[in-house]
C-alpha cells in the first residue's frame, strides 16, 4: 500500500458527514418564510369591517403621506395578545396602525378588541386569507411597516417585543 | 395539522443553545421544536393533543377548500398545482395534502383564479412573487438548486472515474501476474 492515510478518506468522509447532520438537527433551519413582497406597493383590496363600530380597510387609504404598520392579526391567535401592549404603546407614541383580522368572526373580534384594548385606526375582516397571502404573510402576527406612498418597506414577523418599539418608531419616522 | 399556524411564532430562541447531553440531541430529533425535554413533552401534547379552541379560527373553511371545481379539465389542472405548492404552515406537506386553515385558503385561491382563467403558470408566478421560490416543490435550476440538479451527474462521474481506475489497475495486475 502506497499511502495508508488513504484508508481514513471514507472515515473523515463519514465523520464530515455525521457532523453536518448534528449540526442541523442542532440548529435547525429557519422555518420563517419571510415575504418577498418588500420595496412593492400594497396589493390592491377593500376588506369589509372586522366588527360593528369599526371602520374597514382599503388598500388605497394606506397611502395618505403618512407612514404606518399593518398589523395582520387574529382574536384566535394566542401570541396576538402578548402583542397587544406592544400596540398599544407604539400607537401613543403617534404610530397610525391599521388592523388585518385573518379567519375572524365579528364577535371574537369584538371579545378581542375589548379585553386587549383596540389600538387600529381601521380593521379589516380577510375571512379567506386573500390580502394576507397577497402580503406573502404565512401566519399570524405579523407586522408591516408601509411608507407614506403605500410601499411595503418592512415585515415584521412574530410578537413585537417591548425592545423593538423604539426602533420602529424610528423607522417610520425616516420614512416621513 | 391543524390548528398550529401560531406555534411558529412563539419566541423559538430559548432552548437548544447549549446542547450538553445526547438526550436533547434525541429531542431535537423527535420534533424540530427546539428545546429540552420538558419543552419536548409539550410540543407533544401540543402536537398530538386537543387543540385549544382558542387557538384555531372558528370560520367554516373557504368554499374551495375542499370543494372541486365543476370542469374536469380547470381542477386537474388546479389539482396538479396544488401539489407542487408547499403549505406555509405543515412546511412538508403540499397545500393539496395539508389541512391547515391556510393551507385550504391557498386552495381556495388557487381554483378562484383557475377558474377565472388564470395558467397554473401565472399562479405560481403570483405565489413566487409573494412567497419566493420556496413555495413550490419544483423550484428552478439556478445557483441554490445546482449541486441538487448536477449532482447526480457529480456522483456518476466520481464512480466512472474510480470504477475506470480499478479496472485499469486490475489489468496491470493481470499483465503482472502472466508475466
Amino acid at each position: 500500500m502506497k499511502n495508508r492515510w488513504v484508508l481514513f478518506v471514507p472515515l473523515a468522509i463519514m465523520g464530515l458527514l455525521f457532523g453536518a447532520f448534528i449540526y442541523r438537527l442542532v440548529t435547525p433551519a429557519e422555518t420563517l418564510i419571510q415575504s418577498q413582497w418588500i420595496d412593492k406597493p400594497m396589493p390592491l383590496f377593500d376588506l369589509p369591517p372586522a366588527t360593528a363600530g369599526v371602520e374597514g380597510l382599503k388598500s388605497s387609504q394606506l397611502a395618505d403621506g403618512r407612514p404606518r404598520l399593518v398589523n395582520v392579526f387574529a382574536s384566535w391567535c394566542i401570541p396576538c395578545r402578548a402583542e397587544a401592549p406592544q400596540l398599544e404603546a407604539l400607537k401613543a407614541a403617534g404610530v397610525p396602525i391599521d388592523g388585518i383580522a385573518i379567519r375572524d368572526r365579528p364577535d371574537d373580534v369584538a371579545m378581542f378588541l375589548r379585553e386587549y384594548g383596540n389600538p387600529f385606526d381601521r380593521i379589516g375582516s380577510d375571512m379567506q386569507s386573500s390580502v394576507q397571502i397577497a402580503l406573502g404573510s404565512s401566519g399570524v402576527p405579523e407586522t408591516f411597516l408601509i411608507d407614506g406612498k403605500g410601499i411595503i418597506r418592512e415585515q415584521i414577523q412574530g410578537v413585537i417585543l417591548a425592545d423593538q418599539v423604539p426602533g420602529i418608531v424610528a423607522k417610520l419616522e425616516a420614512m416621513k | 395539522m391543524r390548528g398550529l399556524q401560531d406555534i411558529p411564532r412563539f419566541p423559538a430562541k430559548a432552548g437548544i443553545q447549549s446542547v450538553t447531553s445526547l438526550r436533547s440531541v434525541f429531542a431535537a430529533l423527535g420534533s424540530r421544536v427546539r428545546g429540552s425535554t420538558p419543552v419536548f413533552l409539550i410540543a407533544l401534547c401540543v402536537f398530538f393533543g386537543p387543540t385549544p379552541a382558542t387557538a384555531q379560527d372558528r370560520l367554516p373553511p373557504a368554499p374551495y377548500a375542499y370543494q372541486q371545481l365543476r370542469d374536469p379539465a380547470q381542477e386537474a389542472k388546479a389539482k396538479a398545482l396544488m401539489e407542487e405548492l408547499r403549505c406555509l404552515v405543515c412546511q412538508g406537506q403540499s397545500i393539496a395534502d395539508s389541512d391547515a386553515p391556510l393551507a385550504g385558503d391557498m386552495r381556495h385561491e388557487v381554483r378562484s383564479k383557475i377558474a377565472a382563467g388564470e395558467s397554473p403558470a401565472e399562479i405560481k408566478s403570483w405565489l413566487v412573487a409573494r412567497y419566493g421560490n420556496w413555495v413550490s416543490y419544483d423550484p428552478p435550476f439556478d445557483g441554490a438548486t445546482a449541486l441538487l440538479w448536477l449532482g447526480p451527474l457529480l456522483f456518476l462521474a466520481l464512480g466512472g472515474w474510480l470504477a475506470f481506475g480499478r479496472f485499469r489497475r486490475g489489468a496491470n495486475d493481470d499483465e503482472e501476474g502472466a508475466a
